[in-house]
């Protein structure tokens, strides 16, 4: 089974935080709640493990913000 | 408007007798799955009583679109040909989100098949054809009948049959069935007698089912449309199907808090279809229904000698076309079994699989219903940004397109796990596995699913095998088939794979039983024995 790599695998990852941030500028919070839609099923299909994916899954709802 | 009756009442001798007449087995309901089983058994030699409240063929439209699989049952009862002649093919599908078409999918079936993947026919039509095979059945000496506005008012349930009060417009009238068939409907009164289970899911919506009929439409091809809030219909959808005749079948949205009688008034409908179809579009509106579905199966269909078969046993979305398809499925698996029962062939016990294999085809069609209606619907604010997500991103890009669901199609269930099953061999094309349906193919002269009947079949694919012609007081059909004569790729492709040869064993149901490379007659002996319910 692939396992969800849950290592740091980005290159210069202040660019890209900036650059994810920077895709939300301007934008009401509806257009980027779907910005963050698409962007999330562009890169569920790239990945397309079905395996890898449901790690993904249980690995985000696990981890719940806790006010 | 008044019509003839299709079966005009007429009273029988049985209303007449001192002792309740017994038949081995009586239908009630004669709606598409009734009249499927009533013509089955009378093919398989089973006699058969059909009873139904009414004299007529479908009020409306109702189920038009009648998949491949269902097709090929009807070939098999002798009356695929003129539905198939009469119907709608199409193979076109598109998808509108907003004002946009986002894409457009096509159907069309892999070649080598016979039929069609689907064909839309008005049920009424449906109907018809299956009332006038019923009728030749009759005039050649079969045992079968039908009964016009006789409605069943009691019931009686005891071990060995079922004690059944008919009412009649000449009264009451006592009657005995070895086996009932309920195949009543959704609101099934059999069921509601009994007291049965029917739960599951209502979705709160209702939708709004039009036909008009339009002359002279040029520029509205045969295909299937789906729109996903279009501006005729904000925050709602659509969808848009061609029948014969000119008919076209108009299914809105309306949402849940609605007046169901105030909106299927024609002033109220009119103006809804006329934002749809245009101001200049001449139509007429001729049949009109508001419904709200639900999803829901009984827990068993099968209750000592009353089985439940159709919408009485299940219900789902019409989206999907997985109804009247799925409940003409259920007779196909159930009709052979009864008669093997019935005539002391196979051990009651074989009625088990008959729930066993349609509870789990019911499940997985009411799986697919929910995910269309949720995708059409979507239930939460976050499954609408998805599901927004999935259309706006379906118009530039492939990646998403698959996600669209706008009803996922009926295709025939595969009976994975079935107790009937038997031995697999792993060389062989996964497609037609045990359990699996057979899948059509040209063979020299013909086509494979047409030089099947209501028998068992061996079929040996390239190998010279002698079975017996009787086994377990069954008749075996052997066919012996090569793959390079005509249409050999198909059947090369579809049975054998990269095997040099196969041997099948295929289930009166057309579904295959068991397979192997190499001919075995104690397995084969034993392979039938299961399929018919005598091995653990």
């Amino acid at each position: 089974m692939t396992k969800l790599n849950l290592d740091a695998n980005i290159l210069r990852p202040d660019d890209f935080y900036a650059e994810l941030i920077a895709a939300h500028e301007g934008l009401s919070k509806a257009e980027s709640d779907a910005l963050n839609a698409r962007l999330i099923l562009l890169l569920a299909n790239h990945i397309g493990d079905r395996q890898v994916l449901g790690q993904a899954l249980a690995a985000a709802r696990k981890q719940q913000h806790k006010a | 408007m008044t019509r003839a009756p299709a079966y005009p009442y007429i009273r029988s001798k049985d209303q007449d007798c001192a002792t309740p007449a017994r038949h081995p087995v009586v239908v009630v309901g004669a709606g598409p799955v009734g009249l499927t089983a009533a013509i089955d058994l009378a093919i398989q030699d089973v006699p058969v009583l059909l009873i139904d409240d009414n004299d007529q063929v479908s009020h409306g439209s109702r189920a038009i679109c009648f998949a491949k699989r269902q097709l090929e049952i009807f070939d098999r009862l002798g009356c695929g040909a003129p539905m198939v002649e009469k119907g709608v093919v199409w193979n076109l599908g598109k998808v509108f989100f907003d004002e946009r078409q986002i894409f457009e999918f096509n159907l069309l079936p892999e070649a080598g098949h016979h039929r069609p993947a689907f064909i839309n026919l008005q049920q009424y039509y449906l109907e018809q054809f299956l009332l006038e095979r019923l009728r030749a059945l009759q005039a050649a000496g079969r045992a079968v009948e039908i009964r016009g506005r006789n409605r069943l008012v009691a019931l009686s349930p005891a071990a060995d049959g079922v004690a059944l009060t008919i009412e009649t417009p000449d009264g009451p009238y006592e009657l005995a069935a070895d086996w009932l068939l309920a195949c009543d409907g959704a609101a099934s009164p059999i069921r509601t007698k009994l007291g049965l289970d029917f739960v599951g899911r209502v979705f709160e919506d209702n939708f709004l089912i039009a036909d008009v009929v339009m002359e002279e439409t040029p520029d509205m091809p045969v295909e299937r449309r789906f729109w996903f809030d279009p501006p005729f219909n904000r925050g709602q959808s659509a969808l848009l199907h061609k029948q014969p005749d000119n008919v076209w079948r108009i299914d809105l949205q309306l949402g849940w808090n609605i007046d169901k009688a105030e909106q299927s008034r024609p002033e109220n409908v009119i103006p809804r279809l006329r934002a749809f179809l245009g101001p200049d579009a001449r139509f007429e509106l001729e049949w009109v229904s508001i419904y709200t579905f639900q999803c829901r199966r009984m827990e068993r269909f099968l209750h000592g000698r009353v089985i439940f078969a159709g919408d009485s046993a299940h219900q789902v979305s019409p989206f999907g076309a997985r109804g009247a398809n799925s409940g003409i499925a259920d007779v196909d698996n159930l009709i052979w079994k009864l008669k093997l029962v019935q005539k002391g062939l196979a051990p009651a016990s074989l009625l088990e699989s008959y729930n066993a294999e349609r509870v789990a085809a019911a499940q997985e069609n009411i799986q697919h219903s929910t995910r269309s209606t949720d995708f059409i619907t979507p239930k939460s604010e976050i499954s609408r940004i998805f599901r927004d997500a999935v259309l706006d991103l379906a118009e530039p890009y492939p990646a998403t397109r698959p996600m669209v669901n706008s009803g996922r199609l009926s295709l025939p269930t595969t009976y994975e796990g079935s107790p009937l099953n038997g031995p697999d061999s792993a060389n062989l094309p996964a497609n037609t596995r045990p359990g699996a349906p057979m899948m059509d193919a040209p063979l020299a002269q013909g086509w494979l699913l047409e030089a099947l009947d209501a028998r068992f079949h061996l079929i040996s694919f390239n190998c010279k095998v002698e079975p017996p012609s009787h086994l377990h007081g069954l008749d075996l059909h052997h066919i012996a088939l090569q793959t390079d004569a005509d249409g050999g790729d198909y059947l090369r492709g579809r049975y054998l794979g990269t095997a040099k040869a196969a041997i099948y064993l295929v289930r009166p149901d057309q579904h295959i039983a068991a397979r192997w490379e190499n001919y075995d007659a104690t397995e084969l002996a034993q392979a039938l024995a299961r399929a018919i319910g005598r091995e653990p």
